[in-house]
């Protein structure tokens, strides 16, 4: 250590080693938690094929246009020659699987869905996680008369079932557009991330590296964002793991009960299913089959991932 | 014990005027106002100020608001757009389909799923156990709109087994009592009509049932699993207790714990299933009636006194499985 002035030097080798001490105490636990879920994660099969069709997923959608056969609005003349609301075609050459209500090609909307479905979902999620974050640092970190109106906030969204909660959102807006649902599922989730960041908070308040921190004199705003936060988050990412099928299958009911997204070039698995899907089941099942089982198969995956990673970090199940 | 009912009965008034405050507001925030929502856009700028002086809404807004707290403690909601009846009539009229229904798909619920779930902890690993987390895993991704679909397609139109939608056929049960078409038919004797209405609840009650019966089989197995690790089961085993008498009085009265509490919580997954499966089968209860109030014009006093109705439900639910507790588990009387 060699600096200019001698206290100077001394105080910052001081700091330095106390702040060494915070890092290890703080990630002490979780980088060798991280690391030991992370092991048994790649050992458990669950984990392996959740994550699989997730991939898969992702791949379709980023590649839709190179993997979708034709453009997923166009209509095509051969397909609407024949089309009734009693006969819809099925497949023909080039039209693996025939013709949508509108004689749009069925597997090119079906391909170009992950992407919207995806983009529902995430954008849900992600709404969701960043208001509920924020309300539930600011009632952990701020605690007091703020901690008790958010968590009296939550508690009267919690006693709402989540989905008659969207109804109620996407009701308040004069019209739905693809926004209204994205926002209304996301706030359903909000109460969530809230109880989940604050819990974690204040299980953290008294712990030695935020004790050590603070008397240290580190600022508040810094033992929250710092030391507070990085902490919390391996739960809420297990949570929204979880929390992306709950949204495409809340954006999926929205869509049945008319509620959805009102434009009819959008290719959007719930969307498909919950409007043409089930209003021409006894025509052509397979309007509702494919993006049905489209959505099972994903809710299906980030379901086995999020379950294995909670799983993984359960402390019982450490070796 | 006292204490603790009469704590969580003040958490429950204090949610529910939160509950309310928003709901005033909310109602408060539509474009144009309540007025707008009642009269719609086109109305002359008379019968708008004729409204809004018969509704009180020309007084400040304290006022409106005392009213209002006024009406929701009386229930009185003031009447419901599309039909003009007042809203506790069209909900006391919707109230006993849903409830009707939500009771048998609770019982299925229940019924099924917690022998499932403990035999499929009791065959851990094997061919059982990993077809019910299987069966389970897929009842909780399946839109249940979409196996309501499913199952009317498969059981009513390909095999006519069961009747397509409805609560009961035409001209059976005609002498209404309570509301309850299968305990109305016991009532007055009318046992063919109790029959049918039962024959009408199967579908729709499978079809509500799935995500509570996919919980309850999950909690139920992980519970027993964690009991069945516990010592006090190694100690009845090692004092020679039979294995019936292990696994009723030690295991299943300590894994049933963690189910009731879960049983609460799928109340609210009942509410919000009730709506989507009331639509698959043409119901007619609570369900139907959100449904209604959304579709078109929106009929904000109903929708209003639903939501209210909603987390009444909900709140006191819980609060009774949470008193439940006490008679369960004698350790929480005793604290």
């Amino acid at each position: 250590m060699s600096g200019p002035g001698g206290i100077a030097t001394l105080a910052d080798h001081k700091r330095k080693r106390i702040d060494e001490l915070i890092a290890r105490t703080s990630d002490a636990g979780g980088v060798s938690l991280i690391r030991d879920a992370g092991r048994r994660l790649l050992r458990n099969p669950t984990a392996i094929v959740g994550a699989v069709l997730i991939l898969l997923f992702l791949i379709i959608a980023i590649f839709a246009p190179l993997v979708a056969p034709h453009d997923p609005v166009q209509r095509f003349p051969e397909l609407t020659k024949d089309l009734t609301v009693d006969n819809i075609p099925g497949a023909t050459a080039g039209h693996p699987l025939g013709s949508d209500p509108l004689g749009r090609d069925f597997a090119s909307r079906m391909i170009y869905g992950a992407r919207q479905t995806l983009f529902v979902g995430v954008l849900a999620t992600l709404i969701g996680l960043l208001l509920g974050v924020l309300l539930g640092a600011i009632a952990g970190a701020v605690g007091g008369w703020v901690d008790v109106l958010v968590m009296r906030l939550t508690d009267v969204m919690l006693a709402l079932p989540s989905l008659l909660l969207a109804i109620t959102l996407v009701a308040l807006a004069s019209r739905s557009t693809q926004w209204t649902v994205i926002i209304a599922v996301a706030v359903v989730n909000v109460p969530i991330f809230a109880r989940l960041l604050r819990g974690s908070m204040l299980a953290q308040r008294e712990s030695d590296h935020v004790l050590a921190a603070r008397a240290l004199g580190v600022r508040q705003r810094h033992i929250v964002l710092r030391h507070m936060l990085p902490n919390s988050l391996t739960a809420v990412i297990v949570q929204a793991t979880l929390t992306f099928a709950v949204a495409i299958l809340d954006a999926a009911a929205l869509s049945f009960l008319g509620l959805g997204d009102p434009d009819i070039n959008r290719a959007e698995w719930g969307l498909m299913l919950g409007v043409d899907g089930v209003r021409y089941f006894e025509v052509r099942p397979e309007l509702a089959y494919f993006p049905a089982l489209a959505i099972i198969l994903v809710a299906l995956g980030f379901t086995l991932l999020g379950e294995s990673i909670r799983e993984a970090l359960d402390p019982k199940n450490r070796r | 014990m006292v204490r603790v009912i009469l704590r969580r009965l003040i958490q429950l008034a204090v949610t529910l005027i939160v509950l309310m405050t928003l709901v005033f507001f909310w109602l408060r925030s539509l474009p144009g106002g309540p007025v707008d929502a009642l009269l719609g856009e086109r109305a002359t700028p008379q019968t708008r100020e004729l409204l809004t002086r018969a509704l009180g809404y020309d007084q400040p807004i304290w006022v409106q608001y005392g009213r209002f707290l006024e009406n929701v403690v009386t229930g009185n909601f003031g009447n419901s757009i599309r039909t003009g009846e007042p809203v506790m009539d069209v909900i006391s009229r919707s109230f006993p389909a849903t409830i009707e229904l939500a009771l048998a798909a609770i019982i299925i619920a229940v019924g099924l799923g917690i022998p499932l779930g403990y035999l499929a902890a009791r065959h851990r690993g094997r061919v059982l156990d990993n077809a019910t987390i299987i069966v389970t895993l897929i009842g909780i991704s399946i839109p249940i709109f979409f196996l309501g679909y499913l199952l009317k397609d498969w059981l009513t139109q390909s095999v006519h087994l069961f009747p397509p939608s409805g609560r009961i056929s035409t001209g059976l049960g005609n002498t209404d009592v309570t509301g309850f078409f299968v305990l109305d038919g016991l009532l007055t004797r009318e046992l063919d009509a109790s029959a049918d209405a039962l024959w009408h609840l199967v579908l729709p009650a499978f079809t509500l049932a799935t995500i509570p019966l996919a919980i309850i089989i999950r909690i139920t197995r992980a519970s027993v699993l964690d009991v069945l690790d516990e010592d006090y089961i190694r100690t009845a085993d090692a004092k020679g207790l039979r294995g019936p008498t292990i696994r009723r009085r030690h295991v299943l009265r300590n894994a049933l714990l963690p189910v009731v509490t879960t049983i609460g919580l799928q109340t609210g997954a009942l509410l919000a299933g009730a709506v989507l499966t009331e639509k698959v089968y043409n119901w007619g209860g609570l369900g139907t009636l959100i449904t209604d109030s959304i579709g078109g014009s929106r009929d904000y006093p109903v929708l209003q006194a639903l939501i209210l109705l909603a987390a009444v439900v909900f709140i006191v639910v819980n609060l009774l499985v949470d008193l439940s507790y006490a008679i369960i588990d004698p350790r929480v009387r005793v604290k």
